[in-house]
């Protein structure tokens, strides 16, 4: 893939941090908020498919590393799996966190209210979990599908 | 060590699906951890599995509520439905439990040879665990949206998997992209059913949906979505047109484990319409359609099997004949489940014995499919003609496919007999006819495996094959290992009728077991 013009590059750099910390924000909130884990992660993922269209496979393989994204990837999944293993004193998933103070600990307030952050024991922990998962995987997907086009590419050249 | 028994349920999924999740870190470190790791998993699962089925065969159906304040607490504070996720594990769940562990556990031992020139082995073990975690979920949920979650986890595992030996050979793409098609269309159409037992009755858990059912209009589109789908992914005939191709290109520890996962879709065939629908559906016609779909898959599976040249198709038209045996045996118990008289004289033993031939295939064919893996890793090819005279060299393998061919055409003393024979004593009394074609059946699989055994092993040794020498001893060790239980089946067929398969079809049966285990005395 080529680079694109050059406002195009523009807008990409004024509008990529934006996007990235708007996904980080979706995932955060998961719990307080419409979005989650999963949603986010695509949002962050779109910024790396927004940065491959505008500067070409070339460039972006230098900021986005496949095998990094691979080990983002299964630790992402792996947090999820072994925030869910943690619970097994009780059941498995039991959310252990909640209520308690401390780390996403508060109780919830009952009626309208701005949301507080500090609540949802494990939900939070687990959104990011998948959050991480998401954005890494739908980057590696983002990167295998810019060498296939590139591959068949040079196919029909040749 | 009690408090780890109460957690089994959920520890036999969750330690492969943890496992699924490591390992690409730790293929990182070191490629030989693995394929060991894989094991290692597989073997706890299946310590696990066994524990379970003890536990259950003694005290009876065990529930696991996820996330809630004790495994069993299924109705938290005084309400009337269970609104968590649950699994549900009685006898009928802990049998095909039990399937999976054993063809998974033998399947990774397998493939430790078996994969070792491939690239990529980390995606192969990952998705073989996340293939035995989809089929461990469909066994054991109690939640039928779950039901759908796992379904689909375990037909992208499936996916992959079959088109692992590379996208560039042609074939192996062509059959996963039909598998998944096929499956897509099944997933689909489950979470439509899914959907209208929400919108009815406001209950996602089997038990309660079972407990409140009416056998609406609504409820018979459901039912008329769900078993042509459930039987497309067992492969029965009409939707049998994925099977040979899936089969025969995967990688055969794969084709053995899949064998099981549509058997996991069957499993599910028999909780919709036994658990979910028992005798509020008009259990004649629903089950003369499962006969039907039983006898097509019967007749034109070995019909289509006889004239095959490759040995793994060949093979692949033989487990859509023998799935038809499963489905005649329980449909005709279907048949005549509004009947008590006559379920008791032949309903339950025609139960019986499709239900145990369930775990008998998954044995011989498992061990089947792996001998034909022996051949291909030895010669190089699948095709029978360009095979000859391999009993000189590969002595083993010779002797387990002469155990899994006698196995599968009903010959005692060998497990396939003990199963099959409970299958024509019982349905020959609900028409002689069903039985006389399931003997034509079995014969003709008798040929068509003394075919294969004289073209692949007997004659002189070929030239070609001079070098071919016996498989290395894990993949031995894996063959041998089923050899066994199917000889031990066919020993003392009675011994597992009455503690294994006869607890697992009453399950089945009596659903106000099922529903009370989850709504207490409702």
């Amino acid at each position: 893939m080529k680079q694109m013009s050059k406002i195009v590059r523009t807008i990409t750099n004024l509008v990529y941090g934006f996007i990235i910390i708007f996904g980080f924000y979706v995932i955060v909130h998961g719990h307080l908020t419409p979005g989650g884990g999963f949603q986010g992660g695509a949002i962050v993922a779109s910024a790396f498919a927004l940065l491959l269209v505008s500067y070409g496979s070339l460039i972006t393989k230098k900021f986005l590393k496949k095998d990094f994204l691979s080990i983002m990837e299964s630790s992402g999944l792996t947090m999820f799996i072994v925030l869910a293993f943690l619970g097994l004193g009780i059941t498995f998933f039991y959310n252990f966190l909640a209520n308690i103070g401390g780390w996403f600990g508060n109780t919830p307030v009952i009626g309208p209210n701005p949301g507080d952050i500090n609540t949802g024991g494990v939900i939070p922990l687990m959104n990011i979990a998948v959050g991480l998962e998401v954005l890494s995987a739908l980057g590696v997907i983002v990167l295998l599908m810019a060498s296939g086009a590139e591959f068949t590419k040079k196919k029909e050249n040749s | 060590m009690n408090n780890l028994l109460n957690h089994a349920p959920i520890l036999i999924v969750a330690i492969p699906l943890l496992a699924a999740f490591l390992i690409p870190i730790v293929g990182k470190v070191n490629k030989k951890a693995e394929g060991i790791t894989t094991t290692f998993a597989l073997g706890i699962s299946l310590a696990l599995t066994i524990i379970l089925a003890i536990k259950i065969l003694s005290v009876g159906p065990q529930v696991y509520v996820f996330g809630a304040k004790s495994p069993s607490l299924t109705l938290p504070s005084g309400l009337k439905f269970p609104i968590r996720i649950m699994f549900e594990v009685d006898a009928m769940g802990i049998f095909m439990g039990l399937i999976t562990a054993i063809v998974s556990f033998l399947g990774a031992i397998y493939s430790l040879t078996f994969m070792g020139k491939y690239d990529g082995l980390d995606k192969y073990y990952s998705l073989l665990l996340l293939l035995t975690v989809g089929m461990f979920g469909m066994e054991f949920t109690g939640d039928i949206f779950n039901f759908f979650v796992f379904l689909e986890i375990a037909s992208i595992a499936s996916v992959a998997l079959i088109s692992f030996r590379g996208t560039d050979l042609g074939e192996p793409a062509e059959a996963g992209f039909k598998y998944m098609v096929v499956s897509s269309i099944s997933a689909l159409m489950v979470l439509f059913a899914v959907g209208i037992f929400y919108g009815q009755y406001d209950l996602l858990n089997f038990a309660a949906i079972a407990s409140v059912i009416k056998y609406s209009q609504l409820d018979k589109i459901a039912l008329g979505l769900l078993v042509p789908v459930l039987a497309m992914k067992a492969g029965a005939v009409p939707m049998h047109m994925w099977t040979p191709d899936a089969y025969s290109e995967a990688p055969a520890p794969i084709t053995m484990i899949l064998v099981a996962a549509s058997q996991a879709s069957l499993y599910a065939l028999f909780r919709v319409t036994f658990s979910l629908y028992n005798i509020s559906l008009s259990t004649l016609t629903v089950g003369w359609v499962i006969i039907i779909f039983g006898l097509l898959s019967m007749f034109i599976g070995v019909t289509m099997a006889i004239i095959q040249k490759d040995i793994k198709r060949l093979m692949a038209y033989h487990a859509i004949s023998q799935t038809g045996y499963m489905l005649l045996g329980v449909g005709v118990g279907l048949a005549v489940l509004a009947n008590p008289a006559a379920l008791q004289k032949y309903g339950i033993t025609a139960m019986e014995g499709g239900i145990f031939h369930i775990m008998n295939h998954a044995m011989y064919k498992g061990l089947l499919f792996l001998t034909a893996g022996a051949l291909f890793y030895r010669t190089g090819t699948r095709d029978l003609n360009k095979m000859g005279g391999l009993a000189h060299s590969m002595k083993y393998t010779t002797i387990f496919f002469i155990i899994g061919a006698a196995a599968i055409a009903g010959l005692p003393p060998f497990n396939g007999f003990a199963s099959k024979l409970l299958i024509y004593e019982s349905v020959y009394r609900f028409n002689p006819l069903l039985s006389i074609i399931a003997m034509v059946v079995s014969i003709l699989t008798l040929a068509s495996f003394v075919k294969v055994f004289h073209s692949a092993f007997l004659g002189p040794k070929l030239p070609q094959f001079k070098e071919a020498k016996e498989v290395p001893r894990s993949m031995i060790f894996a063959m041998a290992a089923l050899s066994c239980i199917i000889i031990f089946f066919g020993l003392f067929p009675n011994l597992i009728v009455k503690n294994l398969v006869h607890p697992a079809v009453m399950s089945l049966i009596e659903q106000f077991k099922y529903t009370g285990t989850v709504l207490g005395g409702m």
